[in-house]
């Protein structure tokens, strides 16, 4: 029962936490791109405009909600619930800090501890596909269609790549278990300095998995009119925007904990204080690492160009599979020379 | 035939290992960003903060009193001759007696209208003034919803009588050419 509860208290946590980062994510995105081009951006609604994201909530809200009257009613909604659930899902697996020690029991801050978190990850991203898919096949009209098939088809293409740049990683560490990934980075042994071309990798991917600008084809007001989401209107287009800027969140936490050490900081064990208080300043700086990944995808939305459709399937195939299996090769040359068992 | 030196050849060399990774090229960008992020904003944040005008701009007309507080404007009608954008009409009327100190001479504009959708903001009607009775102010014509609206009677032309009404326009070099 108490195992329940602290469950379900967990689970609220990381749902309150992501749909509250998701929400300010919108307004960083839209002050850190004023910033970039020397504007200010929105400050009208609260103190430096921090009440805009409820603003924009109670906008999206009141918006008349419009369903084509050809377009399949049931897919059409579920479109943006499987967009939304499956992104809100992947935070299950991602620990957020070591633990708290409370009378004698031990209580990792982390929902469930499965011994295959990545592949789960994998999985669950994989299914949010499907939400882009069926919503633009629902809505009965070609530019969603086309947008749809865009986009997935471009996140088909990267999770192969990103799945290399994982595979090598869990060649290195040995495990699919994120929470043992982290352990292992103890201290200032973070995986990008043993995998900087795995995570370069990864980065990339998961910059077309959430299709965030160079890899923003999905949407596409010049050629698609809105992309996958063109007849969608109300809080249904409200959740898959949000539900964007929420697999932003995640992938900068699964960049973070995979190759930046998660909730691990250099000195950690120099430190002398008592584990407590060493595991809420890792979680802290667990999300200052998050908050960083985050201003970096925003970072690069405001510096680089979209790449064409054509340059993206190439940049996919023919480049990032051949770098992922050549990843794969020398890190398990690496291994070898490692563990003793290749001599030159 | 070459006309100017400005013309460039254009090279289509083949790109370097460092330039075909893009890696190098995304990381300058980014560099170039960032500095951004620490400039200075250039957003003027309009109803509160206004851009500083120059005392000589030419906006929103004022048709002046003299120290007595009577109107200059004697309806001669030289003002409207000399709008290129006909934007200017007005009615002239006769002083009755007992208006002395509302106009300054015997005739006076009743009615005195600007239309500021077709003011070109020349301010012709200014050089054209005998009377030193309209001037253009750095003041701007604020924005409206509703045509009409820009017709601006002697209402929002005409400065109040009290001191702390009137307009100064002794910054415009016209008004120090005048005097």
């Amino acid at each position: 029962m108490e195992f329940l509860l602290i469950k379900f208290v967990l689970v609220v946590i990381v749902f309150v936490i992501s749909l509250g980062i998701a929400a300010y994510s919108t307004y960083a995105e839209r002050k850190i791109a004023a910033f970039l081009q020397d504007r200010v951006g929105p400050d009208r609604a609260g103190p430096f405009g921090l009440l805009q994201p409820v603003a924009d909530g109670v906008k999206m809200f009141m918006k008349e909600e419009i369903i084509p009257s050809n377009a399949d009613r049931l897919l059409f909604i579920l479109g943006p619930c499987i967009m939304m659930m499956t992104s809100c899902m992947t935070g299950v697996v991602i620990p957020w800090g070591h633990g708290l020690e409370i009378n004698g029991t031990f209580y990792p801050v982390q929902i469930t501890d499965i011994n295959i978190g990545i592949l789960y990850v994998f999985g669950v991203v994989s299914i949010g596909v499907y939400g882009i898919m069926i919503g633009g096949w629902a809505s009965n009209n070609k530019y969603s269609l086309m947008g749809a098939i865009r986009a997935s088809s471009q996140m088909i293409s990267y999770e192969l790549a990103m799945g290399m740049a994982v595979i090598a990683l869990i060649m290195t560490t040995g495990t699919l278990s994120i929470r043992e990934m982290v352990e292992q980075q103890h201290g200032f042994h973070w995986n990008v300095f043993t995998q900087p071309l795995g995570f370069v990798l990864f980065i990339i991917c998961a910059f077309a998995e959430c299709n965030r600008t160079p890899f923003d084809l999905p949407e596409c007001e010049t050629e698609l009119v809105g992309g996958y989401h063109t007849e969608y209107s109300s809080m249904k287009l409200g959740f898959y925007l949000f539900a964007e800027y929420i697999n932003m969140f995640i992938s900068a936490a699964i960049i973070s904990s995979l190759y930046f050490g998660g909730y691990n900081f250099p000195f950690i064990d120099q430190l002398g204080f008592s584990p407590n208080i060493l595991s809420i300043v890792g979680t802290l700086i667990f999300f200052g690492k998050i908050f960083f990944f985050i201003f970096f995808f925003m970072w690069i939305r405001w510096t680089i160009p979209r790449f064409r459709y054509d340059q993206l399937m190439h940049l996919g195939w023919r480049t990032m599979i051949p770098l992922g299996i050549l990843n794969i090769l020398g890190t398990g040359v690496y291994v070898l020379y490692k563990n003793g068992q290749l001599h030159f | 035939m070459q006309l100017t030196n400005r013309s460039k050849i254009v090279v289509n060399k083949e790109m370097t290992f460092a330039e075909k990774i893009y890696l190098p090229a995304i990381l300058s960008g980014l560099l170039i960003t960032i500095k951004h992020l620490f400039r200075k904003k250039v957003t003027i944040k309009y109803p509160e903060q206004t851009r500083p005008v120059a005392p000589i701009y030419r906006g929103w007309h004022v048709l002046k009193r003299d120290e007595q507080g009577r109107e200059n404007c004697t309806a001669c009608g030289l003002c409207a001759v000399a709008c290129p954008a006909e934007a200017i009409t007005m009615t002239a009327a006769e002083r009755k007696k007992g208006e002395e100190h509302l106009y300054r001479e015997e005739k006076y504009a009743a009615v005195y209208e600007i239309n500021m959708l077709r003011c070109i903001f020349c301010g012709l009607c200014e050089e054209a003034c005998p009377k030193e009775a309209i001037f253009l102010t750095d003041r701007m014509v604020p924005s409206d919803m509703v045509r009409s609206n820009f017709i601006f009677g002697k209402d929002k032309l005409v400065e109040g009588v009290e001191s702390n009404t009137r307009i100064d326009i002794s910054q415009r070099t016209t008004a120090h050419r005048h005097q």
